[in-house]
């Protein structure tokens, strides 16, 4: 989802010559008895290479997802829903931040992982490039992205590496609050006038599909799975987290009254999930290069955040420099 | 110089001058409880680096105090020193109660 088979054309990761085969037994048994790994203990290279790709592209996603959101904070409608999306964005803030300084732990520096995201490099979800364009976006994102959000995230508080699974711990006590907001707000309008309820409907026809791409290429086209699974970094594939996701999200929108936009979409008293038809792939993977609607935006978005703010960072430094001098004297 | 190292040496300079060095965070959740590691935050200086603490780890009343340190300035110990520095204790059992037997009728041990 936020971090899941974001760049397809990986290259194979190349041995290292220091990952001997009785150093990566040791490390693939400590695994297996369910060790966590931290910070300063041996890991294999591609270990720790995927792990520093997939948690800053979860921390790059949590930073770019804030924009979506906060396009409404100005216009949310009430004082009320404006300080809950207010500390609901700043939530995400904080999420980016868990995660960044847990990719820290692995070697590299935030000002490096930040610079890959402002020059395009680095990907983050497809989700956050579709556009806000009414007030009932804000309830369907609270209630189907932070959704997604937590079939994705809960399993990721067990995930093998520590700082990961502590910061994910931290994130998921805080969403539950974000996807309740959001149901709420698409009760209120489904509860209100035709009108209303219209919007609600239509923001759900633009939400539903991109939500479940959210969870990445289907098992069958996925390459990095198997070895994630073996390190318990993933503990659930793409589809089976999709799949739950779906049973989990479509009585929910029985419940508002809303339909879900898929013609295909059955119950399958057999198996007791629900069928859903096919996902729009092309569409997902044009959103990946770069090519969503709002791909273009967001980056800029960020570049001049990160631009504007520049002086302020500076000031900050040599004040800092300055008081510092100080106390030596 | 070779002109890669060079680059390098040129970026390090740059990053130097606008990143901001690197603190852990410890919260108390309440009184009675020690301080706990929660994580760490970027700052310019430590009153900053308190202010982002406050403001990336206390959102929620999880705290009503923080330490923060340079995260340069711990001094841990090496996994690779794990054997020698932990591995004695594990046959000194007789530093644990269980070792000792009493016999049931003595009361009050
Ligand atoms: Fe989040
Ligand atoms: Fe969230």
């Amino acid at each position: 989802m936020y971090t899941q088979g974001l760049d397809q054309k990986q290259k194979k990761s190349v041995a290292d010559p220091g990952d001997s085969p009785e150093r990566l037994a040791a490390f693939q048994a400590r695994i297996d008895a369910d060790e966590k790994i931290e910070p300063k203990d041996w890991m294999p290279s591609a270990y720790r290479k995927t792990l520093i790709r997939q948690m800053s592209q979860h921390a790059h996603s949590e930073i770019v997802g804030m924009l979506p959101e906060g396009n409404w904070i100005s216009r949310a409608p009430t004082l009320r829903r404006k300080a809950i999306l207010l500390a609901k964005v700043q939530d995400e803030a904080g999420h980016g931040l868990y995660i960044y300084g847990g990719t820290e732990t692995l070697g590299v520096s935030r000002d490096d992982l930040v610079a890959d995201l402002l020059s395009g490099k680095a990907k983050y979800s497809s989700i956050f490039n579709y556009p806000t364009v009414t007030w009932a976006d804000v309830g369907a994102i609270g209630w189907l992205v932070d959704g997604a959000a937590i079939m994705n995230q809960i399993p990721l508080c067990r995930c093998s590496y520590g700082p990961y699974s502590r910061a994910m711990i931290r994130v998921c006590k805080e969403e539950s609050f974000h996807q309740r907001q959001g149901y709420e707000i698409m009760l209120e309008l489904c509860r209100g006038t035709d009108e209303q309820k219209r919007m609600a409907q239509d923001a759900l026809n633009r939400w539903w599909w991109p939500s479940l791409m959210m969870f990445g290429p289907s098992d069958k086209t996925s390459e990095h799975s198997a070895q994630s699974m073996a390190w318990k970094i993933k503990r659930f594939s793409n589809d089976e987290l999709r799949q739950k996701y779906v049973d989990a999200t479509v009585p929910q929108a029985d419940y508002l009254g809303l339909r879900m936009p898929d013609e295909k979409l059955v119950f399958d008293e057999k198996t007791g999930h629900y069928e859903f038809g096919e996902i729009d792939w092309q569409e997902f993977f044009e959103v990946l290069k770069g090519n969503g609607k709002c791909n273009r935006e967001r980056l800029e978005a960020r570049n001049r955040a990160h631009d504007e703010g520049r002086w302020v960072r500076e000031a900050a430094r040599a004040y800092a420099e300055k008081q510092a001098a100080k106390d030596a004297a | 110089m070779p002109r890669n190292k060079l680059q390098k040496t040129q970026r390090e300079e740059i990053m130097s001058k606008q990143g901001w060095p690197l603190y852990e965070v410890f919260i108390r959740a309440r009184a009675g409880l020690s301080h706990r590691h929660v994580g760490s935050i970027h700052a310019a200086d430590k009153t900053m680096a308190l202010d982002h603490a406050r403001d990336l780890y206390t959102r929620r009343n999880e705290g009503i105090s923080i330490w923060v340190v340079k995260s340069a300035d711990i001094i841990a110990s090496d996994p690779i020193d794990s054997d020698a520095l932990f591995g004695p204790a594990a046959d000194k059992i007789y530093r644990h109660p269980t070792f000792y037997k009493i016999p049931d009728d003595v009361e009050n041990i």
